[in-house]
């Protein structure tokens, strides 16, 4: 074989891809942004006019600062107990014997494949007005209580949602500890709560920090949960990009909206790495 | 192997009745014989599974969705096994690039890749076109064959290959005859993540369908934005079982923890 094919061979091999890829990622991208500084208006639509008035009015306006905060704050709740059920779920799914743990394990995070608008619509029958939260309280004698179209509910589904996505790299961490160290702990005087102090967490605390990242990410740009169980008034980023876009017919401002969320998105992806990446290097001494 | 304590154990317990309550709420509402959202307790109907065929839109939709993520993954595979078995084997310049643009896809919100879309394919007039709404999936799912495909050649024992090499067989050979068959497991789980990834998409596709291509997810969507009867229910119910299936299927043949989770 010539050395001239050889360094032809992997260029064409990654070339069909890679030219989808620049076509349908790339470009696309870059039109957007370019269409985010577009002039809009509301008789003649999109103009062919600079402007970076659609960063101003989203970045000073209380109503969409409102939405943003929203937004990140649902996402930090939703990550926060994400973690908090998460953990110890991965931590006593990895404690089990076969085949309950396979078994169990396929019950936590088989959901993942089941369409996010099928598990919403399930929390939204749950949570209604007479959906069977609401008849369980009446039934102690508790009242009702409004939960559908609160942003209790959005919380509530995206915790469900995300839940596998904190259990997987969790129980990966928890994979490669041998669990003979921990027996090892204790068999050195050490009480249950410090060996999982100082002898598991330290293990899992990657496998949480990556967990914590795709859920808050995943979190923040949900469309279906808000959309569905915040109603047309509880707008979070994705409902109202949607919104801008298909009621309003601004694109220009959606495209600026959908652009900080991608920034936002890429600035705590690049911050967590920062942070995995200086951790790792400290337990590797 | 240390036992779960009964305080573990009860904390795992709710943690699975959270996990199953709203799927197992859908499979028992969608066999409801009254008009409303409830939980039939003495009699079972399948009235509203009929309705579905009442509704020819979303008897569309799910044949839509079906040709759809079949397309989509099939063309997905086609494009990465050629891509990853270049990232593994060759060193070029652009490869890392390279190697983060495929998965690119991962970090970027599906909310902003059907924004993008959008204004692309309105640009092109393309809008609307089931060709180009292919294409955007393909996208958005060829990153979980990309990985899976990945895994399958960093695990393979190469001395195969060279074996069927010295032996004096072509390129094309090798890989038709040794390399694709041991890394066919890999293949197709790609093509079943990839697919059901495409069949469940929603927040893209919202944006790039048109009345004629809107996909299953979406129908579902729209119509549960505007009203809520047990016939979503029974739609829903019927997703539920097709992705039960899918998923016993993915792990009899692979394990699906070594698929969601990742092979190490």
């Amino acid at each position: 074989m010539s050395r001239s094919r050889t360094a032809l061979t992997p260029w064409l091999l990654v070339s069909p891809g890679a030219l989808l890829f620049l076509g349908l990622v790339i470009l696309p991208l870059i039109l957007t942004v370019i269409l985010s500084f577009h002039a809009y208006d509301h008789t003649t639509g999109i103009r062919n006019e600079f402007t970076l008035s659609h960063y101003a009015t989203v970045l000073s306006d209380d109503y969409y600062l409102g939405i943003f905060w929203r937004t990140l704050r649902l996402a930090a709740l939703t990550t926060l107990i994400c973690a908090i059920i998460g953990a110890p779920e991965a931590y006593i799914l990895s404690r089990m014997r076969d085949p309950w743990r396979s078994i169990f394990l396929l019950v936590i995070i088989g959901p993942l494949l089941v369409s996010v608008v099928v598990r919403a619509f399930g929390w939204s029958m749950l949570l209604g007005s007479t959906g069977l939260v609401n008849q369980t309280l009446q039934a102690l004698g508790l009242g009702t209580v409004k939960l559908l179209y609160t942003e209790t509910a959005i919380v509530i589904a995206l915790v469900h949602v995300m839940l596998p996505f904190m259990v997987i790299p969790v129980w990966t961490s928890l994979q490669k500890l041998d669990p003979m160290v921990e027996a090892a702990a204790w068999s050195l005087g050490a009480s249950h709560f410090t060996a999982l102090r100082r002898v598991v967490m330290p293990q899992v605390s990657l496998g949480l920090l990556s967990g914590s990242l795709i859920v808050f990410g995943l979190s923040a740009s949900a469309f279906a949960i808000p959309g569905l169980l915040g109603g047309r008034r509880l707008k979070m980023a994705a409902t109202l990009v949607y919104d801008e876009y298909m009621h309003e017919l601004n694109w220009p401002l959606g495209a600026a909206i959908a652009i900080i969320v991608l920034l936002a998105n890429l600035v705590i992806m690049l911050a967590y790495n920062r942070m995995v990446e200086a951790r790792a290097r400290r337990t590797l001494g | 192997m240390q036992k779960n304590g009964p305080i573990a154990l009860i904390f795992h317990g709710l943690v699975v009745t959270f996990v199953l309550a709203p799927l197992v709420v859908i499979c028992l509402v969608a066999f409801t014989p009254e008009n409303t959202l409830s939980i039939p307790t003495t009699s079972f109907s399948l009235r509203w599974f009929r309705e579905i065929f009442v509704h020819p839109d979303f008897v569309a939709s799910f044949a839509n969705s079906l040709w759809l993520a079949t397309l989509s993954a099939t063309i997905s595979v086609a494009l990465a096994v050629p891509a990853a078995l270049a990232i593994d084997r060759y060193d070029f310049p652009g490869r890392d690039a390279l190697n983060g643009l495929f998965l690119s896809p991962l970090i970027i919100p599906h909310l902003v890749l059907g924004v993008a879309f959008l204004r692309l394919f309105a640009l092109i007039g393309a809008t609307g076109s089931f060709g180009w709404l292919v294409a955007s999936h393909v996208v958005v799912i060829t990153p979980y064959v990309m990985r899976l495909v990945m895994a399958a050649l960093s695990g393979l024992d190469r001395s195969a290959e060279k074996a069927a090499m010295t032996l004096g067989a072509s390129h094309w050979t090798v890989f038709r005859r040794v390399t694709a068959p041991m890394i066919l497991p890999g293949i197709t789980g790609g093509w079943l993540l990839a697919f059901i990834n495409s069949f469940d998409e929603l927040t893209m596709s919202i944006f790039v369908t048109s009345p004629q291509t809107v996909t299953l997810p979406v129908r579902m969507y729209m119509y549960a934005t505007e009203s809520i009867d047990p016939m979503m229910a029974a739609v829903s119910a019927l997703m539920i079982a097709l992705t039960a299936a899918a998923m016993l299927v993915l792990d009899r043949a692979f394990g699906l923890d070594k698929i969601l989770v990742g092979q190490k």
